[in-house]
């Protein structure tokens, strides 16, 4: 009788354990769900927000933080983080303005001299924190405060006017095809290929693996800072795009160009599900923690919410996403411990 | 049998009846033993015997799950760390656990600095009250410089002060001499002898037993978390002593015997500075070099080396006749070591990764030298390489940390098996699995071996390592102490090693051996 009772809590408590897990697996899908519903119930009170014009606008900006999300997340999943990628968005953009604004590259050569820049910013974060050891939170502060002063040095007060650049050269931002905004196909194909290569191989496994246990990379041999570098390095890329993109979309750019950015996409990372500890996550989750974040925003604006309301309710969003994983895996340790016990 | 002996003074602490239990594993069981006013009482066993329970119990971060505990006489129930500091019971560990930033009299007085008005703690009377201390301790230390930095010793001493402030009245030393020189030791142990002539009671957990004869007026030996006996020192010798810390029979898997082959790795005077030195010992195909030992005599630190992990300071290594020098791990495996760690879960499995993942995580550039990772193939190797060991489990897509700890252990020695090494470390393969997994275990290591495979198995469970190895190297405060072969080996003769009980007292024979390989203990002298 007692015996029966215990293979019954037991029981309970494998299937409770299991059916956390599976919701905790299936964040995206989760936050998928809410933006669905939130979206039914917005949209009675102010019928704009499901319009194409609308959604494919706030699209199109989120698909921006998506893409530097997908590069923080890649920097989270190995146990860092990088507080300077609005800054490398912001000195990107200024710098690709200004070669446009005075002819001195075309469209297509500035925008790879663009991503190229990103790239060399990722790898000095990467040389910073690998080799002098500096931790990751410290260092790319320290970057943060680097890279926006330069950005200030160079640009002065001097702002790029939506006319200093190439005609046609934003159309992309507000152009779509099939229907699709373009900018969410950039971050959709950015989102692929990073899923790809951290799910299919060597390098993804080993970002994993360092995230997830220190220890035992080291003792399996695994490069850890060659892995950590390189996610830096990956990260200051698509933070290029992201500038890039930026460009597009507001057209008008100075020296302050996309300040405060890396509080959504540090954000987006949290609210997608990727672990700040590092070790756990996926690209997808990040980019659709930036499209969730950009929809909340936009319908809290269309409900006639102030922008002071809104910042609070980004962080409480935050903390629901973070405490909620938090107390899911209690939970599942909790029910792995039972069920092992048995 | 319990030898009792006329009680010239009453027990401070009387313990009755204790039981432990983790899970399925009982720390202690109904344990019985007391604590007089002013002895300093030693307190023995080997690794896993239950000594460091016990004294947790004591210090208040165990509850026991039965038995009472007697204070003065008075039934008591220790609730906490907290509350046991409050009953005068302090704990030196040991490593010190101390805040290395504050300074040493911040340290001494954490929590119970005197105050003057306002609340506000008076530093001056703070200083001074540690200064007393320290004088009264007969020991020179600046008590306004920070700790970190002081020695491993003065530390302790910083430990040992900060239990006069609250005016202990029980002071437990938890291996307090593991990392001393013997001055050090000397100094400590002038301490505790006036400590005790003030009516403390001390309770003494050592492995060293030579100590314990130096300083103890009783001893109590523990064996399998029980009781084993609890007697005046002088009413014992050493042999007595390791005969009762011994003596445990458990049935194992019996070992295969494999013919030996040629020697795969040879190691000469390999030394890592202040942990290991002038280490040899040879390896050969199919056959289980044991290493015994007691905890921190240097058994996994050798590996390291071996391995890569660490780097050697001096000697040399050879595989296969060539000298090798392995700046890392991968390194290691490519030349065909192996090396199962100590610590499954710090250092063995990554979670959140699938048997499958796990199991190929050191082959991958091998198995894809393309970059991409083809699912199918993955899971087919790591497939065959858990049937083979007997992994059970719902698929290789199981998330490791949902297996047992025996079938986790074997997920581990799985993905050393994969990179298809010539030499395989097993550094306590089998701590904190249950006997079924532990039989098992023992039959791969054995069926590994007879495959050719040199081994080296590190075990603190002494029956294991008895059972299991074709020689046992015994080591001693990093220092090889015996080279018993197989025929030869009795838990007797490897615990006197293991304890640096050199022999030459009552047992001549203990540890001189065919090889001749006898250092020493580091204590002997």
């Amino acid at each position: 009788m007692a015996e029966s009772g215990v293979t019954a809590t037991v029981g309970a408590a494998r299937t409770r354990g299991q059916w956390l897990s599976m919701v905790a697996r299936q964040r995206e899908l989760s936050l998928v769900a809410i933006m669905v519903v939130l979206g039914g119930l917005v949209s009675i009170g102010a019928p704009q927000f499901l319009t194409p014009s609308n959604l494919s606008q706030v699209a199109s900006l989120a698909s921006i933080i998506a893409i530097a999300a997908v590069g923080q997340a890649l920097v989270v999943i190995t146990r860092n983080i990088d507080l300077s990628v609005e800054a490398m968005m912001g000195l990107v953009a200024y710098c690709v303005a200004i070669v446009l604004e005075r002819h001195a590259l075309d469209a297509p050569a500035a925008i790879a001299f663009g991503l190229g820049l990103g790239l060399v910013l990722g790898m000095i974060n990467g040389v910073i924190v690998t080799l002098l050891r500096v931790p990751a939170i410290v260092a790319t502060l320290g970057t943060l405060s680097i890279f926006r002063g330069v950005d200030y040095l160079i640009a002065g007060s001097h702002q790029v006017p939506l006319a200093g650049l190439p005609p046609g050269f934003t159309d992309a931002a507000r152009d779509s095809i099939l229907g699709i905004p373009i900018f969410v196909l950039v971050a959709l194909v950015v989102v692929v290929i990073g899923s790809v290569v951290l799910r299919s191989t060597r390098f993804g496994r080993q970002v994993y693996a360092v995230g997830s246990n220190p220890e035992a990379a080291a003792i399996l041999g695994i490069p850890s800072r060659l892995i950590v570098f390189t996610a830096f390095s990956l990260c200051g890329l698509l933070s290029g795009v992201a500038g890039v993109l930026w460009v597009m979309q507001f057209g008008t750019i100075n020296g302050t160009s996309a300040t405060g950015v890396v509080l959504s996409v540090v954000a987006a990372v949290v609210v997608g599900g990727v672990a700040i500890f590092g070790g756990s996550g996926s690209l997808a989750g990040a980019a659709i923690g930036a499209l969730f974040l950009g929809f909340i925003a936009n319908a809290l604006i269309l409900v006639g919410l102030s922008q002071f309301w809104l910042q609070a309710i980004y962080g409480v969003v935050i903390l629901v996403a973070v405490s909620a994983d938090a107390l899911i895996l209690r939970r599942i340790a909790r029910a792995t411990a039972e069920r092992r016990a048995r | 049998m319990t030898i009792q002996v006329a009680a010239p003074t009453a027990p401070l602490v009387e313990l009755r009846g204790i039981s432990k239990h983790f899970g399925a594993t009982a720390a202690l069981t109904d344990v019985s033993m007391d604590l007089r006013t002013g002895e300093i009482h030693g307190l023995v066993g080997e690794n896993g015997a239950g000594k460091s329970t016990l004294v947790k119990i004591l210090a208040g971060v165990y509850q026991p799950d039965s038995g009472t505990i007697l204070l003065d006489g008075e039934t008591t129930h220790i609730h906490g760390p907290a509350h046991s500091r409050s009953l005068g019971i302090a704990v030196v560990h040991q490593e010190p656990r101390l805040f290395p930033d504050l300074t040493v009299a911040e340290n001494v007085f954490i929590g119970h600095a005197p105050s003057g008005r306002l609340g506000r703690i008076d530093w001056g009377a703070t200083r001074r009250a540690a200064e007393a201390l320290f004088d009264e301790l007969d020991v020179q230390v600046d008590v306004g410089a920070p700790v970190r930095g002081l020695s491993m010793a003065d530390q302790q001493l910083i430990e040992i002060a900060k239990s006069l402030s609250v005016e202990a009245r029980v002071l437990i030393l938890d291996e307090p001499t593991a990392s001393l020189s013997a001055h050090e030791v000397e100094r400590l142990f002038a301490i505790v002898r006036r400590l005790r002539d003030r009516g403390v009671s001390v309770l003494f957990v050592s492995h060293r037993l030579v100590e314990v004869f130096d300083l103890c007026d009783r001893a109590t030996v523990f064996r399998d978390g029980r009781h084993v006996v609890t007697t005046a020192i002088s009413e014992l010798t050493t042999a007595d002593l390791v005969r009762h810390m011994v003596g445990r029979t458990v049935s194992l898997f019996p070992k295969v015997e494999t013919p030996i082959g040629d020697v795969l790795l040879e190691v000469s005077d390999l030394t890592r500075v202040g942990v290991f030195r002038d280490v040899g010992f040879s390896v050969r195909a199919g056959e289980i070099v044991g290493f015994a030992g007691l905890v921190g005599a240097g058994r996994t630190e050798i590996a390291r080396v071996l391995f890569g992990v660490d780097q050697r300071d001096g000697g040399e290594i050879r595989l296969g006749g060539t000298p090798v020098n392995f700046a890392n791990p991968s390194a290691a495996m490519h030349a065909g070591i192996a090396y199962l760690p100590e610590d499954r879960h710090q250092e063995g499995l990554v979670p959140g990764f699938s048997i499958a993942q796990n199991v190929t995580l050191p082959i991958l550039p091998r198995l894809f030298p393309r970059f991409l990772i083809r699912s199918s193939a993955e899971r087919k190797v790591a497939h065959e390489h858990t049937e083979q060991l007997n992994v059970r489990m719902t698929g290789v897509d199981q998330l490791v940390e949902s297996l047992s700890g025996g079938n986790q252990q074997k997920v581990v020695l799985a993905k050393w098996l994969a990179s298809g090494p010539r030499v395989l470390i097993l550094d306590e393969p089998t701590r904190g699995i249950d006997i079924g997994a532990k039989v098992e275990v023992h039959r791969i290591i054995s069926e590994l071996a007879a495959s050719g495979l040199g081994i080296i198995l590190i075990s603190s469970d002494l029956p294991e390592v008895l059972a299991m190895s074709d020689r046992i190297l015994v080591l001693h405060e990093g220092r090889v102490t015996a080279d018993i072969p197989r025929a030869r080996a009795t838990q007797e003769r490897v615990m006197f090693a293991a304890t640096g009980s050199v022999a030459g007292d009552d047992h001549p024979t203990a540890v001189t051996e065919a090889t001749g390989d006898v250092t020493g203990g580091g204590l002997d002298g």
